[in-house]
């Protein structure tokens, strides 16, 4: 098997995807998490310019999603299909609810009707809640791993199976921290009384968060078969679990001392190193059988060739520098809090 | 109904809705250029005022377009697993290269496009404009490029057998220049520029019939008439080097569109006409032979038919594929009649007295996206019955874990919201045609001045 710096291929595109999902996490984390506080604003002006704070930046920022799902297809094919298939109709609720919020940040302010901006300020928040618990119940029902035999044939549940207690679990968990997310940053983007207001609401996210955190924790330690056995083997991985811990700890403290761009530097940090304690859990493996291990989907077996994954590694040295480039640019143009003016939604 | 049927249904379904907005974005964005560019030059403020009128009501469609996009991108593998399984490792790549070189693109430099106006120079928001429209014509190119290679795979080898067997790249630029991808590209590019331009041909019209925003009205008429004319003519020359490659790639598919059944016969071209799949007869208007002659210049030359395949190896709607290929042509070529006949009145200077001529004109934004639509349906259907040219049947491609129930279930769900969609579209972009490009209340003078 071809290598690159003594690591093989699919394990370096797992750490591609890898950094996809986080970067999609951490992004849409704070879009999906400000549109979870929608209704909590209660004048039609703040939540205009909550709407707007995410305003020139989500379309960008749902490219990780674009990107990471389009990696999956190509790097792991046999995981993009068994994963969709087999939770279709999570997927197709996350899909739809995906339409409804973008034609929500698009019409909402488009007409001053009171009943207009209402009924799409529900569907707003309604649909970030759950894309946001949506997207921790798949996350929770890869944990836990689905009923695959022999070829990847999925034979569990189709209609409610994905709503087991411990993916209702991650679901929450992935909600709070979102909120948290979304929380800080609007207190970066923002001033005067929903400033002030948001101040207050973070402080109830950080409790959601931390409960719904430890509550999953515990769950996952006592109930999912085999979760510690890896750290057992390599005793230097604790570390994640520590940093994710120091990271959730550090975030109170630098809100505390208004120091807000910090502040969602650690709670981003908090869920890329959440994800790297996933993504080391389960390593190699996707997606586990619940049948028999040797039936689980794993990056070796579920990868293209080592030609296509290498052409695909290729465009990503030549594209990533130039999609960071395009980034940095957007954020920099739009730094600092909201200012409506006649191009805002 | 079976899984496969509901299935193809949703396909359907879904990339037909969505591709009613990508084109309209990428021939909306095209004119946008041309319009931000000349108030660039000449510092003409109408240019301006046209410019932000234009992205206004290229927003909503860029909007919905990339909504319903994520929902294609997810599909394949939620409906289509089999078929995801087989092709990963070849439409992955061009995929992925969609996103990280063409979405990534347009999406980043859209918001500075759409909100950047008070923070960034008039040069810097040209630019910004320029990476949108090309960010946009990437897309199709990687999009066409994934589709293309089903209908003439090409760089690849299949690996394993059964469950197991897939299509692995050889060799990747054979694949990206399989034999169909570069006239597909350009005859899809063409196909999205007259949406958008007759869309702003048909605003624009309707303006002048009104009375209203003359000035600025005639300026984006002759600039969006330029472009139409153009390629009108030259989707002409692509459709037919098009129809060149699929006599030679899927010789079923072209005999398909012209219901020619003969083995080996020369093969007669109909104006319009209706198949009989039992009889294996055609009746309509046609020019005997006429398919030979457009294909090998040359009227006695065989061209091979349906019967020369087995029956479960070649379209099974014969009729369908014929009326949607028919329909097509039919309104390119008026399309090229309607632009010259507009572009000779220019010429002459009496362009702006034909009021039947602007009306036709108000209304021929839809020939151009039925044109698409029809075109897709034409050359889908004409692929079947294979999901990879030769490879995999669409029978064999579907996802065999879900149940009829659960696609039933989101195709209504994608049937009702996508409903609201096209009527919250239609009820915006009408309200924004209707409110007009300029604010005449908030600045009188201005408005006076300008237009």
């Amino acid at each position: 098997m071809e290598t690159f710096l003594g690591i093989d291929y699919p394990t370096l595109w797992y750490l591609v995807v890898g950094l996809l999902f986080s970067g999609y996490a951490v992004l849409e984390g704070f879009d999906y998490g400000a549109g979870s506080w929608h209704l909590f604003f209660k004048k039609d002006l703040s939540r205009r310019i909550a709407i707007n704070a995410i305003g020139p930046l989500w379309d960008a920022n749902q490219v990780w999603l674009i990107i990471g799902g389009g990696a999956l297809f190509a790097g792991f094919p046999v995981m993009y299909a068994t994963m969709l298939s087999a939770m279709y109709i999570p997927f197709m609720l996350f899909l739809l609810l995906l339409v409804l919020r973008s034609s929500a940040i698009k019409f909402r302010s488009a007409e001053k009707m009171l009943w207009w901006r209402k009924t799409w300020d529900i569907v707003y928040f309604g649909s970030n809640v759950l894309i946001a618990f949506l997207l921790g119940v798949v996350l929770g029902n890869v944990l836990q791993g689905f009923e695959l035999h022999e070829n990847f044939s999925y034979k569990g549940g189709i209609f409610f199976a994905f709503l087991s207690p411990y993916a209702i679990m991650a679901g929450f968990t992935t909600l709070s921290l979102f909120m948290t997310q979304g929380a800080i940053f609007l207190l970066l983007k923002t001033e005067g009384r929903l400033h002030a207001r948001l101040t207050f609401l973070l402080k109830k996210g950080m409790i959601f968060f931390i409960s719904s955190f430890a509550i999953t924790s515990l769950y996952t330690l006592i109930f999912i078969h085999g979760v510690t056995d890896k750290f057992k083997e390599q005793p230097l991985f604790f570390i994640l679990p520590i940093l994710a811990f120091l990271a959730v700890a550090n975030v109170p403290r630098l809100v505390s001392k208004k120091k807000y761009f910090q502040a969602l530097i650690f709670s981003s940090l908090t869920m890329a190193f959440l994800l790297m304690l996933v993504a080391f859990q389960l390593y190699p493996v996707l997606l586990p059988s619940t049948i028999d291990p040797t039936y689980s989907v794993t990056i070796y077996n579920a990868a293209s060739s080592q030609k296509s994954l290498g052409i695909m590694l290729t465009m990503v040295v030549v594209g990533a520098p130039l999609l960071a480039g395009y980034l940095i640019f957007l954020y920099k143009t739009f730094n600092g809090k909201v200012q409506l003016d006649d191009t805002s939604y | 109904m079976d899984v496969e049927i509901l299935a193809r249904i949703q396909f359907a379904f879904t990339i037909a809705f969505h591709y009613i907005y990508p084109p309209l974005s990428i021939g909306i964005g095209l004119i946008m250029v041309i319009m931000e560019g000349l108030y660039l030059k000449t510092g003409n403020k109408q240019y301006e005022i046209l410019t932000r009128f234009w992205l206004k009501i290229f927003a909503i469609t860029f909007g919905i377009g990339v909504a319903t996009g994520i929902i294609m991108e997810f599909e394949f593998g939620t409906n289509w697993a089999v078929y995801s399984r087989y092709v990963g490792d070849i439409f992955g790549s061009a995929l992925a290269a969609e996103g990280l070189f063409a979405f990534g693109l347009e999406s980043t430099f859209l918001g500075i496009l759409l909100f950047g106006w008070n923070r960034v120079s008039p040069k810097v928001h040209f630019f910004s404009t320029i990476m949108v429209f090309f960010g946009s014509m990437f897309s199709a190119v990687w999009i066409v490029v994934a589709n293309s290679w089903q209908q003439t795979p090409a760089g690849y080898h299949i690996v394993g057998e059964g469950f197991n067997a897939r299509a692995e790249v050889t060799d990747f630029w054979a694949m990206v220049f399989n034999p169909s991808s570069v006239d597909r590209i350009i005859h899809v590019w063409q196909g999205a520029f007259l949406a958008g331009t007759f869309l702003v041909l048909s605003v624009h019209a309707y303006y002048l019939l009104k009375g209203r925003y003359i000035e600025i009205s005639k300026k984006a008429f002759k600039i969006a008439l330029a472009v139409a004319t153009i390629f009108s003519l030259t989707q002409l020359l692509s459709g037919h080097s098009s129809a060149d490659g699929v006599a030679v790639n899927q010789p079923a598919k072209l005999a398909a569109m012209e219901g020619h059944y003969d083995k080996s016969a020369p093969a007669d071209m109909y104006l319009f006409g209706w198949v009989n799949n039992d009889t294996q007869e055609v009746t309509g208007i046609k020019i005997p032979k006429g398919l030979s002659f457009l294909v090998h210049q040359d009227f006695e030359e065989p061209i091979t038919g349906l019967n020369a395949f087995p029956e479960n190896e070649r379209p099974g709607q014969v009729n369908a594929v014929f009326q949607f290929y028919h329909i097509m042509v039919s309104i390119g070529i008026f399309l090229i009649g309607l632009t010259l006949y507009a572009s000779f009145l220019w010429w002459r200077g009496t362009l702006f007295e034909k009021k039947w001529l602007l009306k036709i004109f108000a209304f021929a934004v839809l020939l151009p996206q039925i044109a698409n639509q029809v075109g897709w349906f034409a050359a889908e259907m004409g692929r079947q019955p294979w999901i990879v040219y030769g490879h995999l049947r669409t029978d064999e491609g579907f996802s065999q874990e879900v149940s009829a129930n659960q696609i039933l279930f989101s195709l209504i769900l994608f049937l009702v919201v996508y409903a609201v969609l096209f009527l919250l579209f239609i009820y915006s972009v009408n309200k924004k045609i209707k409110h007009g490009p300029y604010d005449e209340a908030k600045n009188p003078d201005e408005f006076l001045k300008y237009v």
